[in-house]
């Protein structure tokens, strides 16, 4: 009764196997490397550039442990952290502005288990180290910032359309437009409705004015929020491309935040002010014909603000914004033919033809180019415009150093964000802190499961044995299924590791004991072990579906860490189940199904008073099914032998005590049942 | 070796009096400490900024104080965390100061008056985080218990449901009834490990229950209490086995986990020894209390033997 058929022993083997290969990559460790990206489509990484860095780094005289060309990039592995930096510096000088060089960790296993797609767990930021940043977008600035450019956009508009108009206020997230008449109001409607579907116009009359107020629709207004959190994330991932960190997490989380995770960054302040800068560009007009100096006492005239250029002197810029950074396709840091630090830009299509009116319209006056940063707003330079300038290409000089020219032409190629974000949690881990994370989660599950494994061994002996091998087992597999889903392994995690082997443990005890009471009980050992195992199964998946829910519901409502806490929580308890019941069980049937045994060697068994007279009987009556189960399986070649051993198992209950009889002879008829199959 | 010898059951529900005013005495006394010194929520709920720095010789906490008070941040908390190496420095929310600035200045402050500082870990949590954080967990708590009533009431009786989920719950307040009067950390660590238990826990009720209903079928003239008695008693050699061995674990945990973990294993511990304790006496007497009867089981469970019945 105590056998499993070849399969179930082939499980058992497949699974362990399976468990040993993706649990094997983890052990290896990593090793520092410098990866190399491209960071334009132009540049490629191929055989060339390969060749470029192993000279590179030949002549500096730094050993490598290897290089590899894959999937776009290209990584070198070296023996230690110091020789990485240094062949970082080198051959970020050496490969110039097209490429990324990163410092990365490449796993250390051998190239076979790679290849089976055996990977080392991805660790976490609290177990590697690095920066955490969760960044919110504000809806509401980029409400506000798309009102400007209609603002803009319908001015030039009625402008062009030659209707004139006596005002435009933006207030309150909406845009009044003033008339002097009716019919000039009517066709102003008709020709914004026709150009702006996203905008809802409505009439109104104030003191014999006629307004015309737009909003934007709600239907709008969600997917602009959802075209700015993405245009968010492709500008983040830009700058952080800028920053060169190997292999950067940039994602959104919910509706209006945006995730992002920098493994192995040190320097985090840097890291925090590329991001966290939501530098955009705008051209606007300075306002001459106002006084300055009575706009320096605070009297500011309405529709205009007062800046301060940068190198000292304020001017006075009217409020509005005439082109935005948004239509920037490229800038770079250079020198004017003065050779005074420059940056110079590309404009878009659109960008080129407002640019143009713009410069036309004001030959003679001053522009000014603010840079505007987190709320804060500078005047780069206010230059006169001296002609119309057509094609798209701007120049921006005006007093800054080459180092200001480099950071500003990085951010505005970087992109402008679509809506100001502001960093809502921040989590940064230390590299040391990482390495002693590891550490201690390593050393708490150890030591938990060598404490759980020695009382186990010594109290249920031969059986406990076993419980700690399929205890093994189960952190094997639950480290293996880690690994093939790549999860990323937490500092919570680690402790879930080691809690479930606290946890598991308990559906061995459960059957361990069972099969104690079923000893105490007076079955016979063999007996003994098949209703141990049958009856704790049912207490088993009970006890631990209450777990797996309280997993489930730290999964949908935990965030980062307590999400890798629960999915380990989850997994192990699957794969407690598994090994507990199933491999525990094949186990105990390998080794004592096919023979006699005088006693089960779980440890000595204390049968208490009351039951030594019950057990005399039981023991009678276990035998005398052990023996009618015995007979079966050797005669059940026909129907007719089994129904009388059957009736013969039956008559025996009768003569029980009437407390148990249906349920006993309920059981045996199911066992013989159960036999049945496996005696033919 | 067998630690557990009874040659009777233990009078367990005898003593359900007594189990009775231990509990609501000592959940009075939690209630009673949440409500008025609170909770000492980490910057997980409350929003704000931790920075833990190392130092190469013990910390000098005045001084370090000192170079804080000079940013004027004199609201900040300075104490030493796991070694007199390290040192961990709590500041509120400014909302006038960015966090990306704020972590920054005061590492630059601090390196200044000791170059060999070095910066371990930073966390900023902004309000609006903090709060949803707290949500979260409620409503994750909310999940959690609804789930368990729902699942013992389908496998067992609504009965079984409510015992065990009050009886959990019993100890859920228990454990943040310590961390309130302790003003330990209630972090979100401590929040998962609270929810962990009460799943843990839940185990516990659920082998108990599983006894009394095998016995109710087995002993068909016992009475309700002897039934519940020798449930408890056949089950009690398992529940100390099993709470021992996760106990281990965790003591493990206590020992090499560090600061981060300690925490997680200190509302573990509790909630372990509280969930052998409740499971057997609350759980237990609250089946009593609701008037469980062998009908509420036994007929349910008659379809089932039909197909799965027990083997042997």
């Amino acid at each position: 009764m105590n056998r499993y058929a070849l399969w179930q022993y082939l499980i058992i083997a497949v699974s362990l196997l399976l468990g040993l290969l993706y649990t094997l990559p983890n052990f290896y460790g990593e090793s520092p490397a410098v990866q190399i990206s491209p960071l334009r489509t132009s540049a490629s990484t191929d055989t060339a550039l390969l060749q470029r860095v192993e000279d590179a780094l030949k002549q500096a005289n730094l050993g490598t442990d290897g290089m590899l060309l894959e999937e776009g990039s290209i990584k070198v592995r070296f023996a230690d952290t110091e020789t990485q930096i240094k062949a970082k510096d080198l051959l970020e000088s050496t490969l110039g502005n097209d490429y990324i060089t990163a410092l990365n960790l490449l796993p250390n296993s051998p190239q076979w288990l790679t290849d089976l797609g055996a990977l080392p767990m991805y660790l976490g930021l609290d177990l590697r180290g690095g920066v955490h940043f969760m960044l919110a977008v504000d809806m509401e600035g980029a409400h506000e910032k798309s009102l400007d450019r209609y603002s803009a956009d319908i001015r030039g508009k009625l402008r062009e359309q030659k209707i004139s108009y006596a005002g435009l206020e933006k207030q309150a997230k909406k845009l009044t437009l003033k008339f002097r008449d009716a019919e000039s109001r009517t066709k102003a409607e008709a020709e914004l409705k026709s150009n702006y579907p996203d905008l809802g116009f409505k009439e109104e009359n104030v003191d014999s004015r006629y307004h015309l107020v737009a909003t934007i629709k709600s239907e709008a207004l969600a997917r602009m929020q959802e075209s700015a959190v993405l245009q968010n994330i492709t500008t983040l991932r830009n700058r952080v491309n800028e920053l060169g960190v190997a292999e950067p997490i940039i994602q959104k989380a919910g509706t209006d935040r945006v995730i992002v995770q920098l493994p192995g960054v040190q320097d985090t302040a840097k890291a925090k002010d590329i991001l966290g800068r939501t530098a955009t560009l705008e051209v606007r007009m300075v306002d001459d014909e106002h006084d300055l100096d009575a706009a320096l006492q605070g009297k500011v005239p309405a529709g205009t603000e007062l800046y301060e250029e940068r190198g000292g002197s304020p001017v006075l810029v009217k409020k509005q914004v005439l082109l935005t950074g948004e239509h920037i396709t490229d800038a770079q840091s250079g020198f004017d033919k003065d050779n005074q630090p420059a940056v110079h830009l590309n404009l878009d299509n659109g960008g080129s033809r407002i640019f143009k009116q713009l410069t036309r319209d004001n030959v003679g006056k001053r522009m000014a180019i603010l840079l505007i940063e987190k709320n804060k707003a500078e005047v780069i330079t206010a230059p006169v415009i001296r002609e119309e300038i057509g094609g798209g290409r701007v120049q921006i000089s005006g007093r800054m150093t080459s180092r200001e020219a480099r950071d500003v032409a990085l951010l505005l190629r970087a992109g402008a964000l679509a809506a100001p974000m502001d960093i809502i949690e921040e989590r940064t881990v230390g590299p040391s802190l990482g390495a002693e994370n590891i550490a201690r989660g390593y050393n708490s599950t150890l030591y938990g499961f060598l404490g759980v494994a020695i009382f186990i061994a010594i109290y249920y002996t031969a059986f406990g044995m076993i419980s700690v091998v399929a205890l093994a087992m189960n952190l094997l597999l639950l480290v293996g299924l880690l690994s093939i889903m790549q999860a990323t392994l937490t500092l919570p995690g680690m402790a879930a590791l080691a809690l479930t082997v606290g946890m598991a443990i308990d559906a061995n005890v459960l059957i361990n004991e069972r099969i104690r009471d079923e000893l105490r009980a007076g079955a016979s050992p063999q007996l003994a072990i098949h209703a141990g195992f049958e009856r704790a199964f049912g207490t088993i998946v009970d006890s631990n579906i209450t777990t797996l829910i309280a997993g489930i519901a730290l999964f949908a409502f935990g965030s980062g860490p307590v999400k890798g806490f629960a999915v380990v929580l989850c997994l192990g308890i699957m794969t407690s189940v598994f090994t507990a019941t199933f491999v525990s069980r094949g186990m105990v049937n390998l080794i004592y199904g096919n023979r006699r045994l005088d006693h089960v060697p779980i440890g000595k068994i204390w049968i208490p008073e009351q039951n030594k007279t019950n057990q005399r009987t039981a023991l009678a009556r276990s035998k005398a099914s052990e023996e009618s189960i015995d007979i079966q399986n050797r005669v059940t070649k026909q129907l007719e032998a089994k129904t009388e051993v059957i009736q013969q198992a039956d008559l025996d209950v009768q003569a029980e005590s009437s407390e148990r009889k249906p349920g006993k002879a309920k059981n045996k008829r199911k066992s013989s049942d159960t036999k049945q199959p496996k005696a033919d | 070796m067998e630690f557990f010898r009874f040659n009777h059951n233990i009078p367990f529900m005898r003593w359900r009096r007594a189990g009775a005013v231990i509990s609501i005495v000592t959940f009075a006394l939690s209630v009673f400490f949440i409500t008025t010194k609170g909770l000492n929520l980490g910057v997980d709920f409350t929003g704000g900024t931790v920075l833990e720095v190392s130092y190469n010789q013990a910390a000098d906490l005045e001084k370090v104080r000192g170079v804080l008070t000079d940013l004027g941040m004199s609201d900040a908390s300075v104490q030493n965390f796991g070694t007199s190496r390290e040192v961990l420095i709590r500041l509120p929310i400014k909302p006038e100061v960015s966090s990306a600035q704020l972590s920054e200045t005061v590492m630059s402050a601090l390196r200044q008056a000791d170059s060999s500082v070095e910066m371990k870990r930073v966390e900023f949590v902004g309000p609006q985080v903090g709060a949803e954080l707290l949500e979260n967990g409620a409503l994750a708590l909310l999940f959690v218990s609804l789930g368990i009533v729902a699942y013992l009431a389908v496998r067992f009786e609504w009965k079984f449901g409510v015992s065990g989920i009050i009886a959990n719950l019993h100890d859920v307040v228990i454990i943040v009834g310590c961390f309130a009067f302790f003003q330990w950390e209630f972090s979100l660590t401590v929040l998962a490990a609270i929810l962990a238990i009460l799943g843990y826990s839940v185990n516990e009720s659920v082998v108990i229950f599983d006894r009394i209903r095998e016995n109710f079928r087995k002993y068909r003239k016992a009475s309700i209490t002897e039934v519940i008695d020798s449930a408890i008693t056949e089950t009690m050699s398992r529940t100390i086995i099993t709470h021992g061995s996760t106990q281990m674990v965790v003591i493990a945990m206590l020992l090499f986990g560090g600061e981060v973990l300690h925490y997680f294993a200190l509302a573990l511990t509790i909630g372990i020894l509280f969930g052998i304790y409740s499971s057997i006496m609350v759980g237990s007497s609250i089946i009593m209390l609701l008037g469980v009867k062998r009908e509420d089981l036994v007929k349910i469970e008659k379809k089932p033997l039909e197909n799965d019945g027990a083997v042997v």
